[in-house]
């Protein structure tokens, strides 16, 4: 054996090292990860991470923001509140985080994530919806305890889950749901495609399944309301964009703020 | 052409020998081949061993055994045990037709009964619940006859034999194709009739792959995870199967979780070692 062939060999391991890498390097590229070359040199990203039920009002303003704040780019996570908790206690780089409820929130920032104090910017009430047209001809919440009607609500260990056990204690009515769901957005797409006869979702979401639900009102509604707390995370301010988020926080609960929220159904805490 | 003859001959050597075939003659191999192979076991090694780090052991055991975790482990073992008899059922006959028999679309229906095992699992799942949804194609018919798949343990055997199916589907027709017609063909001269030849030749022979294909699809049953939240949902002890609930404790409980997984990891590890005892036996279909 002579060192030239080896030498090669070596050469090309290299070649499929780097090449390997490189993949995963295109492939960890986030969405709108790009637009940071594109801003010029003072072109900063902003990293939010938000209760899916946000998605709505969250997208306008972050466009408004980015608007307001040249060079700005703002890149939006929706997901349950609980996952995206757990994403930052894993070292996710959020810089801002609103979460549908304070227990959730109360959970980052015990753990010493937060890099300030939490600012409640909106609340919601849970709300009952069946598909359009009412298939299984619910008139209240005392329709949900009868065994024939498909009732899907959230877990209870998600925050959409226990607002509505909060409803039913609040009506005395005992829920025996045919799912629990992680999300409020899956219990919503059941309730759309008519799976399930009545779904426990948040006032929000009757917006947002447009004419595919109709919302039953329900008594007690605001006994099991959620406030929304929005925060900026430490890592955030130890990379030094604290002073993006703490902007971001005060549009969100500022007049512009206020008017997307209100618009989408959320109220004022 | 002379290539795959050579590959064909090599593995029918290989199926008649055994692993003594392929330790007897050692291969060189260019040295960039090995430095792929360790980033590839790396990469799936690595994530295992360091959820393993993770893992809270000293409180393994009562987190394992929550009436909860107890719950979702029972309903995973019973609903991949009924699949996987669903799936040795029904595609034992449709891997004989496949491998056997000859008419039009033989092809496309091969291309489509193996379809489940490059869709994404959540598209397997709408596609359940537009049939047997209750607004489903026959959902509706079954809901009017008062059988409601819909949100029961009926939907999660479903949705798991669905994406179960092929994985026997394709250890039995290999086998089939590898054992060629010969002894079939002998039985029938001698006047056997197409059952009994089915019953006394071609079944015995395919054991092996039959059980290696039946190992498998319990393992695919037992990890099914997103046509079953898209398709059966997510209750206690009627459809939050294993998988199921350690997506619902990441969220809130994430020790709960990582000690759920590593009992997953465990049967996933006795599993594999169960086939790979039985393909490395002399004999074997050789069809994984």
């Amino acid at each position: 054996m002579t060192g030239g062939p080896r030498r090669g060999s070596r050469h090309r391991a290299a070649a499929a090292l780097l090449a390997g890498s490189l993949v995963l390097a295109g492939c960890s590229g986030t969405p709108g990860g790009d637009r940071t070359a594109d801003s010029g040199g003072d072109g900063q990203v902003l990293t939010v991470y938000a209760a899916a039920s946000l998605a709505g009002p969250f997208t306008e303003l972050a466009r408004s923001y980015e608007f307001a704040v040249p060079g700005t780019t703002v890149r939006l996570n929706f997901a349950g509140s609980a996952e995206l908790a757990t994403q930052i206690l894993a070292g996710a780089p959020a810089d801002v985080f609103a979460s549908a409820d304070s227990a959730t929130m109360e959970r980052v920032d015990s753990a010493g994530e937060l890099g300030g104090a939490p600012r409640d910017f909106a609340t919601n009430v849970p709300a009952l919806v069946v598909p359009a047209g009412n298939p299984a001809g619910i008139a209240g919440l005392a329709d949900l305890e009868d065994d024939g009607v498909a009732l899907v609500m959230c877990a209870q260990q998600v925050p959409c889950g226990a607002a509505a056990h909060r409803l039913a204690l609040a009506n005395a009515v005992s829920l025996r749901p045919v799912s629990e769901e992680n999300s409020v957005t899956a219990v919503l797409a059941k309730v759309r495609t008519g799976e399930a006869d009545a779904g426990l979702v948040y006032r929000t979401d009757v917006v947002r399944g447009g004419g595919d639900v109709e919302a039953i009102p329900v008594p007690q509604a605001d006994e099991a309301a959620v406030t929304y707390p929005i925060a900026a995370t430490r890592r955030g301010a130890e990379t030094g964009r604290g002073q993006l988020a703490a902007g971001f926080i005060e549009h969100v609960a500022g007049p512009k703020g206020r008017a997307a929220l209100e618009q989408a159904g959320f109220g004022t805490p | 052409m002379t290539n795959r003859d050579a590959m064909a001959a090599a593995s029918r050597v290989a199926g008649r020998g055994g692993g003594r075939s392929g330790r007897s003659a050692p291969v060189g191999l260019p040295l960039w081949v090995f430095a792929g192979a360790l980033a590839g076991a790396l990469l799936i090694v690595l994530p295992l061993l360091a959820m393993a780090l993770r893992t809270n052991w000293s409180g393994f055991l009562p987190l394992v055994t929550s009436s909860s975790a107890l719950a979702a482990l029972g309903l995973s073992l019973r609903t991949a045990a009924a699949s996987t008899v669903l799936c040795v059922l029904l595609g034992t006959p449709l891997a004989l037709v496949l491998a056997r028999a000859r008419f039009r679309g033989l092809k496309l229906l091969r291309a489509l009964v193996l379809l489940p095992l490059v869709l994404p699992p959540v598209v397997g799942g709408m596609a359940l619940l537009y049939t047997f949804g209750r607004r489903g194609l026959l959902g509706e018919a079954f809901e009017v006859a008062g059988i409601g798949i819909a949100f029961s343990t009926a939907a999660v055997v479903l949705a798991q034999t669905f994406v179960a199916l092929p994985f026997l589907v394709l250890s039995v027709e290999a086998a089939l194709r590898t054992a060629g017609t010969k002894f079939e063909t002998a039985a029938a001269t001698l006047g056997a009739a197409p059952g009994t030849v089915l019953r006394r030749v071609t079944l015995p022979l395919l054991l092996p792959s039959l059980a290696s294909g039946t190992i498998l699809c319990f393992a695919r049953a037992l990890g099914e995870f997103g046509a079953t939240l898209t398709f059966a949902g997510s209750l206690a002890g009627v459809t939050r199967t294993l998988p199921l609930e350690i997506y619902l404790q990441h969220e809130t409980d994430p020790d709960a979780a990582i000690a759920l997984s590593m009992l997953l990891v465990g049967t996933a590890v006795v599993i594999v070692a169960l086939t790979y005892s039985r393909t490395a036996r002399p004999g074997s279909g050789g069809a994984t």
